[in-house]
């Protein structure tokens, strides 16, 4: 991608961070460290990749996107919002009652969310199903999924993992947001599901591997994984917290809400990022 | 006597689909490898196209069938009610109900009619398990005509469906012409002194119940309760207006079942006694099935003896 495509899309990844510190900072409390790791991806595939119209939200032949990771909730929201499916001023409403901003993603209710998830393993198995539906009815849109690195810990994973690779479901790419990090300590400490690309490799998928919160490696992975004639797992080394110097790589900002005091110097830091790319 | 005809309500459910799948190629069909068990066996040879077999992993069945529904199209997934509604809870309440899809869920080898396989395939559970969903439609047919009835107006409901099925043969009671609607129960016979409400295979003994009554001067409204969710809670409270005492009969645990439903619904309208016939909170064991339905007492003499109960406790 040239440079200027490159500044837009971290410039739109910014604003999408600044989101996701607005969303848990109004609702005090949500999950903003596996938020900000996955802010690239989401805004590469909802900005670059994927065929949707925000007008349009349930045309059914649109590309599908499942957050199996739902507590990442707040970065879909701001990318949703940023992509045009609802108002921005929304997102101080995350969690809130009334508010169709679930703590956890509702397809119901919210324009551009393709499925309900949140307890996890779950997402995978609906992406999984919902590329088999577009392959037996002749359907070309694509499914994409994002798991946490945590979440494959869920034997519901390797279900759903086993399923799309016997059926050679080319149509679906799931992403592993992989930032080590899950509520009890790193991935190692606690149950590592380490080596990723084995396992997916070992059921049958394409994997490739990646700095998850680099777009030039995002688009390169996506590009891959349309010429192969498998399930695609990209694993995406990222950063849990990424953008705000407080939150990387520190486990407590799994699941907490910054204070006043740091939600101010959160998205000072933010603002001064967006200010450099302008 | 004419020899009665026996047919699984699996049997139904099976042929129901065979029929669907002629008149239309809109639905898919999944299973967990039990289609000879299930019977979506009959489908996935006739279509073996519109057929996929997920395999041993009930949750990820489940999830899949949710993801078809959410792109709009229909989709039909069976399992034992063991593993369907009893592993696979928490995928069919977050995948399936949360979302409100239009997943049809086709559970059979239901309760202990399972017979040999034993305590941990005889599932007593499952509806008390799907009644706490909020939006989930339960049927539990009584024969193999209401089965096939069922499974096509399943196809066409808003939202998921929850079918119960069973394994062992039961007498068919209805014929061709039988009028089937979701939510409505069907009164199979009409009576004052007590109500008999039943479900799956227990309609078929609320009837011969109702004959064990009359030879006594009793007369019994028997109900066919297939609906368990939406109830209908007129027929009920009807029931217990007009008759003043209801037998329920399932073959279920007593806890969270039909009885419990039944119950709820009385005592907030119409409070009469309400007694509940199905499996007392216990796990079955291995075993013929006739012989178990005997052993726990799910009988048309148990119904009987219930309802003379029941109209001793009028007041």
């Amino acid at each position: 991608m040239d440079a200027a495509t490159k500044k837009e899309l971290e410039k739109i990844a910014c604003k999408v961070r600044i989101g996701i510190i607005e969303g848990v900072h109004s609702a005090k409390s949500g999950h903003p460290g596996g938020s900000l790791s996955a802010a690239e991806i989401l805004t590469y595939l909802y900005f670059r990749k994927m065929r949707i119209d925000p007008a349009n939200p349930s045309d059914e032949n649109r590309d599908r996107f499942v957050l199996s990771k739902g507590h990442a909730a707040p970065a879909l929201y701001a990318v949703l919002a940023e992509r045009g499916y609802f108002d921005p001023a929304l997102l101080n409403t995350l969690r809130q009652p009334g508010s169709i901003l679930q703590g956890h993603p509702d397809k119901k209710h919210i324009p551009g969310v393709d499925m309900s998830t949140g307890s996890l393993g779950q997402g995978i198995s609906a992406a999984v199903g919902m590329a088999l539906s577009a392959k037996h009815f002749g359907n070309d849109f694509k499914v994409y999924a994002l798991l946490g690195d945590g979440e494959i810990e869920e034997g519901q994973v390797w279900e759903a993992a086993m399923f799309a690779g016997n059926k050679g479901l080319s149509n679906l790419t799931a992403f592993v947001d992989n930032n080590n990090l899950q509520i009890d300590g790193t991935i190692e400490e606690v149950n590592s599901a380490h080596p990723i690309d084995k396992k997916f490799e070992a059921f049958n998928w394409h994997t490739i591997t990646i700095d998850g919160n680099d777009f030039d490696a995002i688009e390169a992975a996506l590009q891959e994984a349309e010429t192969v004639d498998k399930p695609v797992a990209i694993i995406a080394k990222t950063v849990k917290g990424k953008g705000v110097s407080y939150m990387e790589n520190a486990v407590n900002w799994h699941g907490a809400a910054p204070n006043d005091e740091l939600y101010e110097q959160a998205i000072q830091e933010l603002n001064a990022a967006l200010a450099a790319l302008q | 006597m004419a020899e009665i005809k026996k047919v699984a309500t699996r049997v139904g459910f099976g042929n129901a689909l065979v029929e669907l799948g002629a008149k239309r190629d809109d639905f898919i069909v999944l299973d967990a490898d039990l289609a000879a068990a299930t019977q979506t066996g009959m489908f996935k040879k006739a279509y073996p196209d519109r057929f996929y077999d997920c395999g041993i992993a009930e949750q990820n069945m489940i999830g899949i069938a949710a993801g078809i529904a959410a792109t709009g199209k229909k989709v039909v997934c069976s399992s034992f009610a063991m593993f369907a509604a009893g592993r696979a809870f928490e995928q069919v309440r977050n995948s399936v109900g949360y979302p409100h899809l239009n997943v049809v869920i086709g559970a059979t080898h239901a309760g202990i009619s399972v017979g040999e396989d034993g305590a941990t395939h005889q599932c007593c559970e499952d509806i008390a398990l799907m009644r706490t969903i909020p939006g989930m439609t339960i049927i539990n047919p009584a024969d193999e005509v209401e089965a096939r009835k069922a499974v096509e107006a399943a196809l066409e409901l808003d939202g998921p469906v929850y079918m119960r099925f069973g394994r062992l043969a039961v007498p068919v009671i209805f014929d061709d012409d039988y009028h089937f609607e979701v939510g409505k129960a069907v009164t199979l016979r009409e009576g004052g002194d007590v109500t008999v409400i039943a479900t799956g295979l227990m309609v078929n003994e609320a009837l011969e119940a109702c004959e064990l009554l009359k030879a006594e001067g009793i007369s019994a409204r028997i109900i066919n309760m297939h609906t368990i969710k939406p109830l209908d809670r007129e027929a009920v409270l009807k029931a217990a207006k007009e008759t003043g005492a209801i037998v329920t009969a399932e073959e279920h645990s007593v806890i969270g079942g039909l009885g419990a439903a039944v119950s709820e619904c009385v005592c907030e309208e119409v409070p009469v006694p309400v007694l509940k016939l199905g499996v007392y909170d216990v796990f079955g064991h291995s075993g013929p099935a006739p012989k178990l339905l005997d052993e726990f007492g799910l009988r048309a003499a148990n119904i009987a003896e219930k309802a003379k109960k029941a109209i001793a406790l009028k007041k």
